[in-house]
């Protein structure tokens, strides 16, 4: 049994004379002790409001939940805001994006952490200075007796950061839902972040939830990655196995579109089209298919069902999955010709690359039908 | 000669403080003496992290703030010293595109008002039909459709608003655009779609830009020469691909070292240079090397007391370091590889030098 088990998570955003918004449809995911669970996607996916329906942060009005969010026995969803409050803090920790922002600015960094101390482990006065004094020295902040006494505003971006960790951590919780935490910090200082959180999570055996839009990040942090897009999961697999064979279309896009320091210069990005406002209902069929290069109509016939196509515990939401290069001898053909067809045409040679780049079925598609 | 040529750029903002007498107490130092030179049809990006200068740099170079010292050479005048009016009609030929692309749009114009605007005040374009049919030709070169004219700038999306940012910068015909984090306001799919339009719009028209932003992997991707900034200056300044397969000064190497890789089995085994600590403040900048504080290369000698000037090494592979030949040759090595882990840890521990 998994130590956070979501199962069929929904949340629909609801007003009065207004259409319902599905911010989230069905999502589910586990979290194990000692595990990485990674969250992707682009903004508007989802993946925020997941982490704020888990900690039960979600206003009452306005919001419908479903489906359920087991931890320790309990369903995060539908429990007593006092109970909720015991385990917040002490059971289940958060790091947000903005540590400015999530810090009180009038409050200095020691009271901040001991009331934490005082509200979940019954530390008092010189105990509970001394611990929160131990708590920023773990966290690496240079200085903690100083720093206790001083305002938020005083400390750097990833001494914040470091300190809302401190905060997360204060009473060892199980699980640590991280949302963006180091997407307000600059690179140097998001890999000592990162470097701390792998630490929490091998020495601790914390179960982290890290929600970020970084891929790059997952890639050196995540055990497992569930790919978001338009509120549902779209892809999930291991880590190794997601990047080394991305088979949704959108997940195998966002790792094309994005530059890599170490990939060699000159090739054009191959970017994915539209934005995320040109989508469907999940209930009509794929909500990514507008910007799909391979879409044919049966996405478009129906809701999409996660399936593990290729192998075992990598699931993808869709119909015509992006097969690996080896697989797709035909599509090499395709593309040449693509290719041969545009310089016979007299379009530069830059035009031909373009279409040649495209997603091997894409090209395969549009030879076997130019519509 | 060079399109753009910058020599010993100097941006100070004074620290006023008093009520009724501003008093100046200090001054931060954001851009403390930088040269470079952008070649016409070249792209040179700028990275950095954020207080680095580099937004400064790029707001000089178009006289946006005002340069403490220094020249700006475009095209052999040097804008520091132009009049006002002069310069304002130098400004046509240099545009920029901005980081936020709904911040730096009138929310109350229309996109036709918006392009048009510059180009009335340039002079381009002899009347309201021929201004219009220029501006259909610039939407159809970004990509947006012809219905935009009337349309306002919440209507569109992200992607489409930097779109615009870069058509506004266009209907000028400028020679150099400077665009400052033209693509971190958004989301990654819709970045790629970006940097590929400016990619062939300077194809197109031989644009010259200048790109300041602080993802390594999107500035390595679209420049030809980059240059490192930390703390108001120049450490590195190297062509794209050299600087990528060696950098040479320690800052760029961490820099480069903490960029996350979207490969596992590349994340794996690579080595990560932690820095410790913050970027000094800018007001109060450190004595000699402004980077010794936080290198783990620091040596006893040279680094606090003498600052290092931009060299040559060859290849135009320039670093600000004392010993950037000795750490690219192995013989000064750095304080973690040296020491033990638990000494690595406390921090500055100068780093041994090995006899070679």
């Amino acid at each position: 049994m998994a130590l956070l088990s979501v199962d069929e998570l929904s949340i629909t955003f609801t007003g009065r004379g207004r259409r319902d918004i599905k911010a989230v449809s069905g999502v589910s995911f586990d979290v194990d002790q000692g595990q990485v669970v990674g969250l992707v996607g682009e903004s508007g996916c989802g993946k925020s409001v997941t982490s704020l329906a888990l900690m039960g942060l979600l206003p009452d009005r306005g919001v419908r939940l479903g489906g359920r969010a087991e931890f320790d026995g309990g369903d995060l969803l539908t429990m007593s805001q006092s109970r909720l409050r015991d385990l917040r803090g002490s059971q289940i920790a958060m790091i947000f994006q903005d540590p400015l922002s999530s810090l009180n600015p009038v409050v200095p960094i020691g009271v901040q952490v001991t009331e934490i101390l005082s509200r979940h482990r019954g530390l008092k006065g010189a105990a509970a200075r001394k611990e929160a004094a131990h708590l920023l020295d773990r966290v690496g902040i240079p200085d903690p007796t100083r720093r206790l006494k001083e305002y938020p505003h005083q400390l750097s971006g990833g001494m914040r950061q470091r300190a809302l960790i401190a905060m997360a951590v204060a009473c060892a919780p199980r699980l640590l839902i991280a949302d963006e935490p180091t997407t307000a910090l600059d690179v140097t200082i998001q890999a000592q972040i990162l470097e701390l959180l792998k630490e929490l999570v091998d020495e601790e055996g914390t179960a982290l939830l890290m929600i970020t839009h970084d891929l790059g990040v997952v890639a050196g942090l995540c055990d497992e990655v569930n790919v978001l897009y338009a509120g549902k999961v779209v892809e999930s697999a291991g880590r190794r196995a997601l990047f080394e064979a991305p088979t949704h279309p959108y997940a195998h896009g966002l790792l094309g579109s994005i530059p890599r320091l170490d990939a060699p210069r000159g090739e054009p990005l191959k970017p994915i089209r539209g934005s995320i406002n040109d989508r469907i209902d999940w209930a009509d069929g794929c909500a990514f298919a507008p910007r799909c290069d391979s879409y044919t109509l049966e996405c478009l016939s129906g809701a999409v069902e996660l399936t593990e196509p290729r192998e075992p515990a990598h699931h993808v939401r869709c119909v015509n999955p992006v097969l690996p290069a080896a697989d797709v001898v035909g599509a090499d053909v395709a593309d040449a010709d693509v290719a041969d067809a545009a310089d016979a045409a007299g379009a530069d040679v830059a035009d031909a690359a373009d279409v040649a780049s495209e997603s091997p079925v894409a090209a395969a598609k549009k030879t076997e039908a130019p519509s | 000669m060079s399109l753009l040529e910058l020599s010993d750029v100097q941006v100070h903002f004074p620290i006023k403080k008093g009520v009724f007498f501003d008093r100046t107490v200090g001054h931060v130092y954001a851009v403390d003496g930088v040269s470079l030179s952008v070649e016409a049809g070249q792209t040179y990006g700028l990275v950095g992290e954020s207080g680095c200068g580099k937004t400064t740099l790029g707001r000089a170079i178009l006289r946006l703030v005002d340069i403490t010292n220094g020249e700006v050479v475009f095209d052999g005048t040097d804008l520091a010293k132009l009049p006002p009016e002069e310069m304002r009609r130098q400004r046509s030929r240099l545009q920029m595109v901005f980081q936020d692309p709904l911040g730096s749009l009138d929310p109350r114009q229309n996109i036709e008002s918006t392009l048009a605007e510059g180009m009335e005040a340039h002079g381009i374009g002899a009347d309201k039909a021929e201004r219009r049919e220029r501006i259909l030709r610039i939407l159809d070169k970004v990509g947006l459709p012809e219905n935009s004219l009337s349309r306002y700038p919440h209507e569109f999306s992200g992607g489409q608003r930097q779109r615009i940012g870069i058509a506004r910068a266009l209907a000028l015909e400028p020679d150099v655009i400077i665009c400052d984090e033209p693509v971190s306001a958004l989301d990654v799919s819709i970045q790629a779609q970006v940097v590929n339009l400016l990619e062939e719009l300077q194809e197109e028209l031989g644009l010259t830009y200048v790109v300041i932003a602080h993802d390594l992997a999107v500035v390595r991707h679209i420049s030809d020469v980059i240059g490192v900034m930390y703390l108001g200056s120049l450490v590195e300044e190297a062509p794209s691909d050299a600087l990528y397969a060696e950098p040479k000064h320690p800052y760029t190497r961490a820099l480069m070292s903490a960029v996350p890789i979207p490969d596992p089995s590349v994340e794996d085994d690579r080595e990560r240079i932690l820095l410790q600590g913050d970027l000094p403040s800018p007001s109060s900048p450190p004595t000699g090397c402004r980077f010794h504080t936080r290198c783990p290369w620091k040596q006893d000698t040279l680094c606090d007391t003498e600052r290092p000037v931009l060299t040559d090494l060859g290849d135009g592979h320039k670093v600000a370091c004392h010993y950037a030949a000795e750490i690219a040759a192995g013989t000064v090595v750095r304080a973690g590889e040296a020491a033990d882990e638990d000494d690595a840890k406390e921090g500055r521990e100068p780093a041994s030098v090995v006899a070679p």
